[in-house]
């Protein structure tokens, strides 16, 4: 049977398939138990939480659909034997066809009809001149692009943000349907509860958001298959692929590290907690040890050492894409197992703290086994730090990888991250007039990124840890609208009968 | 005369959840120069926001919304800040129920008492130390010269309060507020303290605000008396017309919740339900849902203030003369007293013995020096025996840090003893093997103390009872051949009839603990361990964390588990008087070792220990006029890692005698039951002479 | 105490010899010196006759831990292992590829790095806990609030951003101080002051919101609201009391770098062009100077350790709980 594709399924890949079935798991779980759904709805009454994790939604699903790799059919010659390409391909390639394969001549900036350095052009009666040259792709399609591009630019611009606002209008009348049918209300008295921002979960934060990148998305998709809307680089490639190919790379660093590290972390962190004694010992020693050693230091070292290892052992890959996906792979081992002492600490205090609890004594005074107290009392009750963890490290994670791409020990530099962007775009910051689109565009989308994880991590930490608020102020608006709502809303009758004794 | 506080129609709001909080609502009192002015009430009902409102200290979701604050005609509540912080420290002081967390830590306590000189004196350099070393003295710090340069950690729990109430006197006050100022201390330390105020305010004149929950603290210091129910005042009155003749319902069965001896052969009057949320709007009276007197008119208007006699006045329907209905007093008195028909415990056959122990001991071993080598031994308990009879209750009782809580975990084999025996039902625990020992788990059990720790958050109620029965295999029928099938229905069952058994609708057993108050919560520990058939429980105080109207529902399901099920419990506790309701024999622990012991009337009724006769003396007692003579205790519990040489109480006992530095006395017998270590008795034979050198020395 | 600080010494002997223990296997033991060897040389065109003279030159052309053709403890002193974990506790650290001596390098770079990384430190400190503590007395308003945004935004912002927009605005567009370079003497103040605001900068966002919330959980402590029944005003609440204990934490969690400032930063040194360890660590990476990566590594651990106990003597100072006790 001949197929068009040949699916492939890289290391990062089934890790990240993994870490989807797991957070699915989680999440079905979670939705059965109440007490655990309790702090989940108190990350859902946050605005800044909600509108950020909107944000992330999109930047996840840009990194899925990056995820999913295959081989395409090369075209044969009647063989029964199909042959594949040796490029590796992924849905967003497919997607972003236009953009991948658009590629110009050298720096373009952004939006822009010509090259952005001189060339000696061959005139047709012989002569020679030196001047920027129209672009392969990038406004191709404009005959006097002088006069035409701000007004073509801003027509497609229009009318792809208006195209944008239309499906969000469309999304708005669902959501709002949804609602309504849920409390039994009129659509129109849902919306505009939405609007008044009196909903339990703050649709108004989140709908503006969505607004907002819906518009952001349409003009820039609707501008991108006639313009280079964040120029090209060196190589004449897109830059806004670039940064939608970078994403990913980003989303793998920040959750497949914490995936790598948690089991030692979860494992050695309550072990030492629970049993101390020499148990404790060995692995306070191990974490002192490795924690002593400066993190850049020791992942400088480990990535070199991979690197010599890769070099010398080039038979074990059968494409680049595998080669830069397994580098990918061990830096995530090596940042997570510089990094999982912070919270083996964490645990093991925590753990010291609980095992005096008076549940687990009276656990033991019933006999039950170590395993089933640290399975059904410990662990449950140190899931919070985990996540927390989880999610405060994300950001800093996807910051440390542009560092040490930079530094040279970050990812392949053939496979495309916020590091490798920023690392070739610096070279070009002493040219004058100075290339700053591909830097920008590197800049910008992280710090989206990192702002959204930062700001949902935010709102985890204080729906599990109410002890360490971030936003006081918020609590005080809530308070002052409630207040003055309350007259109206006293269910007096009903309040007098339940508390009545049972 | 006129009030030195006059607190009118004051609301205070907490906004902390979905709903405000109104933590008080329209209280009104005033307090007299020079007077003790008690404001009683359980936890939650607003005492503390009370204080903190005067002090205009709420945290930072409180709010004052309505109301006026006097002292001496000057509103409190429209002083800018400025001029408020002239008020406090000044006019009025304040001192709190943690002494461990209220001084600053890395400050020395003259530090924290020349501040409040400089603030409102302007007194610096040596004349501030000068002031600071006097007012040390008054409050009874001894070597306070060398003393006022430490740390609060290097003071112990009494003292840190005497430095509190130095402190608060350094302002030279009209006004201390003392919120709970005894709560978190022993009752020999409690003694002291409350001594100490009482002295202080006699020779400064000033008022005091007292706000407790305990009846004896009230009996002992005040001069008035408010109680306090769900954010608002019910009842005011003079202390003796307040003990005389309680005339609100709420405080009536305040008094008869106490647990004590006289009432030992019958059930604690209890208030059913718990304190309504106040976030709750209310239309009626605050009480009517657990008031046993409550009619229409109850839950229907709010009940004004009614004079019983001149002086004092009840917020209740019963006194009012227009409402109709007048219910004679007497017959609501005749009600509150009338037992609450659990029967008194049948008079169990004591002579067969379930438990065992000789010489326990306990030691924590402490690291120091550069290889961290054992340096020495917290001795937590040191020799201690006793026996447990089946279907009996022995109270141990004892201050905090005197190991009573370790003895029952080394009973339990919890902790590893270090030496000694424990000998369940003839069986030797001590070294027994992990496995042999889960064979016999389900004949002892523990009830702890915390009902909020005791309890695993994550886990269902049927999860947390299950878990001794599946960990122990522990069938409802004792064949054991039954299909899996079968039996876990079985078990679901008997949860059922568990959580009947001690008071909570089998509905329950789908929640999780956090949807449980304390009470509750208490119960679900005891149906825990229930669920195994134990024969022996180890209470370890387990109503301490509670209110006294609630510590009455879990001394009766207790008292009628023994009667129904033939349970021996092992009782740990501090309180005297649920002590003498419960046990049926008492033994006194003092730093690790075990010095009295007795059936409950021997020792309490007759304590022959020095250190029995000061604890007994030291519990306040809610009579008018106590006949009593108090002994009072001086110092604290010594370290257990460093106990004093010869009998440990030495340091401390009023009857000290040379030879009581030198040994530790023997035991002495008072007939077959009572026994007491003490010198001031003749000792045993052998004991003496193993130390001739100790006689020699008296002689 | 002193027992206590020799006590914390010895027990940094053993986390020493762990670290050792993994950079050795790190750099001989994932890859052969061999492996290594035909690395720099070049994969394609190499003899064995190159690499025995690669592996010469280094000293890696012994056996890594049991030298079978020796007798007795030459058996084990006579292995790269011993040879050079020996050499690395003597500070000798042996050439890097350019033939200089390193342990001599690191001396003479050290001075560079500490001209940035002091100030950085000093003045990120004081920045940081100012503003930490305005943020504290205004909690709850939008001062805070705002202050809390604007923490978050900037820890969100990649640390190479501040670097690249602060040469662009400042040195290339104002041209207020050289991009890049390093002098001797006052001629050194020109070249760091770009480095040192770039670097208190970068650390402001996340410095800033820990140390605020260290000044919250003091602020909820009970001994606060003591002080304030005292009648004492909201900014000797703070000063006197709050500061004090949250200094503690602050204090203690900052000691641990001080020993580490000597190595400099790795990224800030390199775009500044500043001769300094951190800079000399990113060339030593990039031209895949093992010898050198691994002396700083160990470097590193050791600086780390003495942090360590550093910090512990720090907390007998500031907290009379621990100094008393």
């Amino acid at each position: 049977m001949n197929m068009l594709y040949k699916p492939v399924i890289l290391w990062t890949d089934a890790l990240i398939y993994l870490l989807v079935i797991v957070v699915l798991a989680f999440v079905w779980y979670v939705r059965r138990n109440e007490h655990m759904l309790a702090p989940w709805r108190r990350v859902g009454h946050s605005a800044s939480g909600m509108a950020a994790l909107t944000v992330l939604v999109f930047f996840i699903a840009i990194g899925l659909l990056d995820t999913v790799h295959f081989r395409p059919a090369v075209e044969n010659s009647g063989n029964s034997e199909q042959v594949y390409s040796v490029e590796v391909l992924s849905l967003l390639d497919v997607i972003a066809e236009p953009l991948r394969t658009r590629v110009e001549k050298t720096y373009s900036a952004p939006f822009a009809a010509h090259l952005y350095a001189r060339e000696t052009i061959e005139l047709p009666d012989g002569g020679q001149v030196r001047e920027f040259p129209r672009l392969q792709f990038g406004g191709a399609h404009l005959q006097n692009p002088d006069v035409q591009l701000a007004v073509d630019v801003a027509e497609r611009a229009a009318a792809g943000a208006a195209q944008g606002f239309l499906g969000w209008c469309v999304l708005v009348v669902l959501l709002g349907g949804l609602l309504a049918r849920q409390d039994n209300a009129g659509l129109l008295p849902t919306l505009s509860a939405i609007r008044r921002g009196t909903t339990e979960i703050p649709w108004n934060a989140v709908l503006l958001t969505l607004m907002l990148i819906l518009s952001l998305l349409g003009a820039a998709l609707a501008l991108s298959t006639h313009y280079h809307i964040f120029g090209t680089d060196k190589v004449g490639q897109d830059v806004f692929y670039q940064s939608l190919k970078s994403i990913r790379t980003g989303l793998v660093i920040g959750t497949l590290t914490t995936l790598m590290m948690l089991p030692f972390a979860l494992l050695l962190g309550i072990m030492a907690g629970y049993f101390r004694g020499w148990v404790d010992d060995v692995i306070q020693y191990i974490y002192t040890t490795l924690s002593s050693i400066p993190g850049v230091l020791l992942i400088a070292a480990a990535v070199l050492m991979m690197q010599v290892y890769m070099e010398t052992h080039p038979e074990l890959f059968d494409t680049i894409a595998a080669r830069a996906d397994l580098r990918l792979l061990f830096l995530c081992i090596i940042l997570g197992v510089t990094s999982w002492t912070g919270l083996c600490r964490l645990l093991r205090g925590e753990t010291l703290k609980l095992r005096e609890m008076e549940y687990i004594q009276a656990a033991h005074a019933f006999g039950v086994s170590h395993w089933r107290i640290i399975s059904r009392h410990i662990l449950p009750n140190v899931m919070h730090i985990v996540l927390i963890a989880t999610v405060m490290d994300f950001s800093g994670l996807v910051l440390a990888e542009a560092v040490l791409s930079y530094v040279g020990v970050g990812v392949d530099p053939s496979m495309i991250s916020f590091g490798t962007m920023i690392n070739a775009a610096r070279l070009e910051m002493a040219r004058e007039p100075m290339v700053w689109w591909a830097l920008l565009s590197a800049f910008g989308f992280m710090f989206a990124l990192v702002l959204s994880a930062n700001l949902f991590a935010d709102a985890v930490q204080d729906a599990f840890n109410p002890r360490v608020r971030t936003w006081s102020l918020k609590a005080g608006k809530l308070r002052r609208t409630e207040r003055t709502k309350t007259p109206e809303s006293k269910p007096v009758a009903a309040a007098a009968k339940d508390s009545n004794p049972p | 005369m006129n009030p030195l506080l006059q607190i009118d129609n004051l609301e205070t709001v907490l906004h902390t959840g979905a709903t405000p909080v109104r933590a008080v609502d329209g209280l009104t009192l005033q307090i007299m120069q020079g007077e003790t002015f008690a404001l009683l009430g359980e936890s939650g009902c607003g005492k503390s926001m009370t204080a903190l409102s005067v002090m205009r200290l709420l945290p930072e979701v409180g709010e004052i919304v309505a109301g006026s604050i006097r002292i001496g005609g000057e509103d409190l509540l429209l002083l800018p800040e400025a001029a408020m912080r002239n008020v406090r420290g000044k006019r009025i002081s304040m001192i709190f129920q943690e002494p461990m967390l209220s001084l600053n830590p890395v400050m020395t306590v003259a530090e924290q008492i020349g501040e409040v000189l400089q603030r409102h004196f302007n007194l610096r350099g040596a004349a501030q130390q000068q002031r600071v070393l006097e007012i040390l003295n008054q409050v009874g710090i001894p070597d306070a010269e060398r003393r006022m340069a430490e740390y609060p950690f290097q003071f112990s729990g009494g003292m840190k309060q005497r430095v509190m109430i130095a402190m608060a006197l350094a302002g030279e006050p009209e006004l201390l507020i003392a919120d709970e100022p005894t709560t978190a201390l022993d009752v020999t330390i409690q003694a002291q303290v409350l001594d100490l105020m009482r002295d202080l305010q006699q020779r400064s004149g000033m008022a005091i605000l007292l706000i407790t929950h305990d009846l004896g603290v009230v009996a002992e210091m005040a001069q008035k008396v408010a109680v306090m129910y769900a954010g608002e005042i019910v009842e005011t009155a003079t202390r003796a017309e307040f003990f005389h003749s309680p005339a609100h319902p709420y405080s009536r069965k305040l008094f008869a919740s106490l647990p004590g001896k006289n009432k030992r052969d019958q059930g604690l009057a209890v208030i059913s339900g718990s304190v309504p949320p106040l976030s709750r709007e209310f239309v009626g009276c605050r009480f009517a849902d657990r008031c046993d007197h409550a009619w229409d008119l109850c839950r229907t208007t709010a009940p004004g203030w009614s004079a019983v006699v001149a002086g004092h006045q009840v917020r209740c329907h019963l006194f009012d003369q227009t409402a109709g209905s007048v219910l004679h007093s007497s017959a609501v008195k005749a009600a509150e007293t009338a037992p609450q028909g659990i029967p008194a415990a049948p008079s169990a056959v004591f002579n067969s013995e379930l438990l065992r122990v000789v010489d326990l001991k306990v030691h924590f071993p402490i690291h120091k020096g550069l290889m961290k080598r054992v340096a020495g031994y917290v001795k937590a308990v040191d020799g201690v025996s006793l026996t447990i009879a089946q279907g009996g209750t022995l109270a141990l009782v004892g201050e905090s840090g005197c190991g009573k809580t370790t003895v029952g975990k080394g009973i339990l084999q919890l902790i590893p003893p270090t030496a000694g025996s424990v000998r369940y039902d003839g069986l030797e625990l001590v070294g027994l093997e992990r496995k042999q020992l889960r064979a016999k788990r389900a004949e002892f059990q523990i009830i702890f103390q915390d009902p909020y720790s005791s309890l695993n958050p994550r886990m269902r109620i049927i999860d947390i009872i299950e878990e001794g029965m599946n960990a122990l295999n522990v069938r409802n029928n004792d064949r054991a051949d039954h299909a899996g099938q079968q039996s876990s229905s079985r078990q679901g069952q008997k949860v059922d009839a568990l959580l009947q058994r001690v008071g909570l609708p089998p509905e329950t057993k789908w929640r999780y603990p956090h949807e449980f108050s304390g009470g509750q919560r208490q119960r679900i520990a005891i149906a825990r361990a229930l669920a195994v058939n134990p024969r022996l429980l180890i209470c370890d105080e387990p109503t301490s964390a509670l209110d006294v109207s609630v510590q009455a529902q879990i001394l009766n399901l207790l008292k009628e588990l023994q009667a129904s099920l033939g349970l021996a419990y092992l009782f740990i506790t501090h309180n005297i008087s649920v002590v003498e309701y419960l046990a049926d024999e008492v033994a006194v622990m003092y730093l690790g070792r075990i010095v009295e012991w007795g059936s409950v009337d021997e020792v309490l009724g007759n304590p022959k220990h020095p250190y029995t006769q000061a604890l007994l003396s030291a519990v306040p007692v809610i009579e008018l006029n106590p006949k009593r003579e108090v002994i009072r205790l001086h110092g604290d519990l010594p370290s257990p890692a460093n106990p004093p040489a010869g009998c440990h109480f030495h340091p401390r006992c009023p009857h000290a005698m040379p030879v009581c530095h030198e040994t530790y006395p023997g035991s002495s017998s008072f007939g077959s039951t009572h026994t007491v270590r003490c010198h001031l008795y003749p000792q045993p034979q052998n004991s003496s002479t193993l130390q001739p050198q100790g006689a020699e020395t008296i002689a | 105490m002193l027992n206590y600080i020799i006590r914390r010494m010895l027990y940094a002997i053993p986390i020493l010899i762990g670290v050792n223990l993994i950079t050795f296997t790190l750099f001989f033991v994932v890859n052969t010196p061999d492996d290594m060897a035909r690395m720099q040389l070049g994969i394609k065109r190499v003899t064995p006759e190159a690499i025995e003279k690669w592996k010469h030159e280094r000293g890696y052309d012994k056996p890594l831990m049991l030298n079978d053709g020796e007798e007795g403890a030459a058996k084990f002193t006579h292995t790269i292992f011993f040879e050079k974990s020996a050499a690395m506790f003597a500070f000798d650290f042996g050439r890097a590829d350019d033939g200089r001596d390193i342990a001599h390098e690191i001396k003479s770079r050290m001075l560079p790095s500490l001209a940035i990384a002091l100030p950085v430190f000093l003045l990120g400190l004081l920045v940081y806990i100012t503003f930490a503590l305005v943020m504290a007395f205004f909690r709850a308003t939008y001062v805070d609030f705002w202050g809390v945004v604007l923490c978050v935004a900037l820890m969100s912002i990649s640390s190479l951003f501040y670097i690249i927009g602060g040469q662009f605005l400042i040195s290339k567009l104002w041209h207020l101080v050289p991009i890049s370079g390093y002098g001797g003497g006052l001629d050194a103040g020109k070249f760091l002051v770009l480095p040192v605001i770039i670097g208190v900068i970068s650390g402001a966002g996340a410095s800033t919101r820990w140390y605020r919330t260290i000044f919250l959980e003091e602020m909820s402590k009970d001994y606060v609201r003591t002080a304030r029944a005292k009648g004492l005003p909201e900014s000797v609440v703070l000063f006197r009391h709050v500061l004090r204990n949250a200094m503690i934490p602050i204090l203690t969690g900052a000691v641990v770098v001080i020993p580490l400032l000597f190595l400099g930063s790795l990224i800030a040194e390199s775009f500044f062009g500043i001769p300094g360890l951190g800079s000399y660590t990113i060339d030593a990476i990039n031209s895949q100077d093992f010898a050198v990566v691994r002396a700083m590594v160990f470097l590193g651990s050791l600086l780390y350790i003495i942090g360590l106990i550093l910090t512990d003597i720090s907390y007998t100072l500031v907290d009379p709980r621990i100094r008393l006790e």
